[in-house]
């Protein structure tokens, strides 16, 4: 079948649209990786787009050199693996329970979970309960209030729902206990979901800031987020500032464009590897009702 | 309540595509009819108590977090109309009616955020609805596999970002010195200081919320795309239909369910407008289109302390969404057929 020249033009056109698209997508990470190795005076007169002007790695080694920095990227780690074990653990076995058919009030515990994606506390009661459980300034506060995602709650139920009931029953006749049967049957052949969900959740958790701007005032607990969000308010304070905070706020830009790449670093290395991996996670959830 | 296919299309292939999409949730809700176990009598919670016991000791720790984190703060928002004090119970010290409701409906503020928020909901739904459904399209043009893997992969990449990131992209791209500005200054405009201009201020939001989640919002889309029947476009074809009224009268059709859940999704949350990412780009300058219900109200309960007040406005604007997602739902089940449950 011959294509009409009309529509020959229209996939020239369209090709070029998105490699247009591609561009805007990616311009901006460029123009901060390009920043990061520039030298201050040529960010400050504006010329810095696509390639660094007047290479430099003194920012990153000052960036790197700081402690803070350090510290800050630690607790993102730790926050991160505490908050996503947490995750695993009780989205794991409520998706599990729930998955199973003729269990009494499953409709109920459905109910339960998928009630608050329409309706939630809302900011001020739960910022309330969270001082009044005393979790402030502490890793509770980060790790607990969003332990379980009910998007991804629905998709490990739709896995396990799709697993062959035959091996399990099997298994219940071999004497297994249902923890026995959920541990060493169903885990083992849901490493896909798990995988899945692990990075779903990690994901969200290393992206995540509010919950420690809320909670959190002591610095030395502060997530690399909010070390990010502390030197783009301070740097628009100083600009506004005018010429006397001129200085300040070019270092600022500056050690911003680094503290930016370092921080997306980890997630553009593993980008590659992980996104099929949430597309599919993304079809799973919805393709299964 | 049971899910509402196309009542016009009764074929499977169209009824089990992506239309219960995200909202595998809504659709889990909706199913409770085919629950019970056919053929078995429904054992008695005693019994079943005694058969499951493991199931449910299973269930305690996420239920607890269901409890403490999603249904006590629910429960909390009593406080919009009782006194509260900091320090005190949760649930407050003494009822005051609708105080801090009437407080609300007469402050000027409230209504201006109120405002901003429809504003900026409806401008997101206009644009930031439409452009995936027309990134898809164009994708599902394109003849070279890899270049479309390619587009796509690239696309996704902005979902996976912070919020504290993108808001920092954005303050260097549109600050004086940035790639904008440098735009402005070579076709030989005055620099504008985007980022201080209320005027400015939804521009900035609704490209920055098109460019962070077009690529991510075509996934389903795609999916929906490979799903339409390949003999239809034959048949079309055969018809003498050129391209574009292939996509009029297939492809558009073919995803329409798909379209109308995200819709549906969409004005459910059309009030939910991006607070985090208003919170970190917008400054007292821009207040007078950038401030919307939940900044204000955050504003107004965690910078004034005024908990009771705030969480009066915090509950508005819940039962507005609850009201607009059910609405939206039954309008689209009335007249196209097609609804979450």
């Amino acid at each position: 079948m011959k294509d009409s020249r009309g529509y020959r033009v229209f996939q020239i056109v369209n090709g070029v649209v998105l490699l247009g698209v591609v561009f805007v997508t990616l311009y901006p990470f460029l123009n901060i990786i390009a920043q990061s190795f520039s030298g201050e005076t040529f960010i400050r007169a504006g010329q810095v787009n696509l390639v660094p002007l007047g290479f430099n790695t003194t920012t990153y080694q000052l960036v790197m050199g700081d402690e803070t920095f350090w510290r800050s990227y630690g607790n993102t780690v730790l926050y991160t693996v505490v908050a996503t074990a947490i995750a695993m653990l009780l989205t794991t076995t409520y998706a599990y329970v729930i998955s199973k058919k003729g269990i009494r009030g499953r409709g109920l515990l459905i109910g339960i979970a998928v009630f608050t994606m329409f309706f939630n506390g809302g900011l001020i009661p739960n910022y309330v309960l969270i001082s009044s459980l005393g979790l402030t300034n502490s890793i509770w506060a980060i790790v607990l209030p969003n332990a379980i995602s009910v998007f991804n709650l629905l998709v490990m139920k739709a896995f396990f729902e799709n697993l062959p009931s035959e091996l399990e029953e099997a298994a219940q006749i071999d004497g297994l206990s249902t923890y026995g049967i959920l541990l060493r049957i169903v885990l083992p052949l849901s490493k896909a979901v798990i995988a899945t969900m692990v990075l779903f959740y990690a994901v969200t958790f290393w992206n995540s800031w509010f919950q420690a701007f809320l909670y959190l005032n002591q610095q030395e607990l502060f997530p690399v987020t909010i070390y990010l969000r502390n030197l783009i308010a301070g740097a628009s304070t100083a600009s506004s500032l005018g010429s006397g905070g001129g200085d300040l706020a070019q270092v600022a830009s500056n050690v911003k464009a680094v503290t930016m790449v370092l921080t997306v670093l980890p997630i553009l290395c593993v980008y590659p590897f992980i996104q099929r991996y949430f597309v599919s996670g993304v079809m799973l959830g919805s393709v299964k009702g | 309540m049971s899910l509402h296919e196309p009542t016009t299309a009764p074929d499977g292939a169209r009824a089990t595509g992506p239309e219960a999409a995200t909202s595998a949730a809504l659709a889990a809700k909706a199913r409770k009819g085919d629950r019970a176990p056919k053929g078995r009598a429904k054992l008695s919670w005693r019994k079943s108590i005694r058969r499951d016991w493991q199931l449910y000791t299973l269930v305690l720790l996420p239920l607890a977090f269901f409890v403490i984190f999603r249904y006590l703060p629910m429960a909390g928002n009593v406080i919009a109309f009782r006194r509260f004090q900091p320090g005190g119970s949760i649930f407050g010290e003494e009822w005051v009616g609708l105080r801090y409701v009437e407080m609300f409906l007469n402050d000027p503020t409230f209504w201006n955020v109120f405002g901003n928020t429809l504003t900026i909901g409806l401008l997101s739904l206009i644009f930031a609805f439409p452009a995936p459904i027309i990134l898809a399209l164009l994708l599902n043009e394109v003849r070279t596999r890899y270049f479309k893997r390619f587009v796509q992969t690239l696309s996704y990449l902005p979902h996976f970002l912070s919020i504290v990131i993108i808001a920092g992209m954005l303050l260097q791209l549109l600050s004086l010195e940035g790639t904008v500005n440098q735009i402005v200054r070579a076709v030989g405009a005055e620099p504008v200081p985007f980022m201080q201009r209320p005027e400015w201020f939804r521009a900035v939001y609704i490209s920055s919320e098109v460019w962070q989640t077009v690529g991510w919002g075509t996934i389903l889309y795609l999916a929906a795309l490979t799903q339409i029947d390949q003999s239809l476009y034959e048949a079309a074809r055969i018809d003498g239909a050129n391209r574009w009224k292939q996509t009029l009268h297939v492809t558009l059709p073919g995803i329409r369910p798909t379209m109308i859940t995200l819709l549906i999704l969409n004005i459910g949350t059309f009030m939910a407008v991006g607070f985090e990412k208003i919170l970190l780009i917008y400054n007292p300058l821009t207040y007078p289109t950038a401030d919307v219900i939940a900044t204000y109200l955050y504003r107004v309960g965690l910078e004034s302390n005024n908990f009771s007040y705030a969480a009066a406005i915090g509950m508005f604007e819940a039962i507005i969404g609850l009201t607009l997602i059910l609405s939206a739902n039954a309008i689209s089940r009335r007249v196209v057929g097609t609804s979450l449950w």
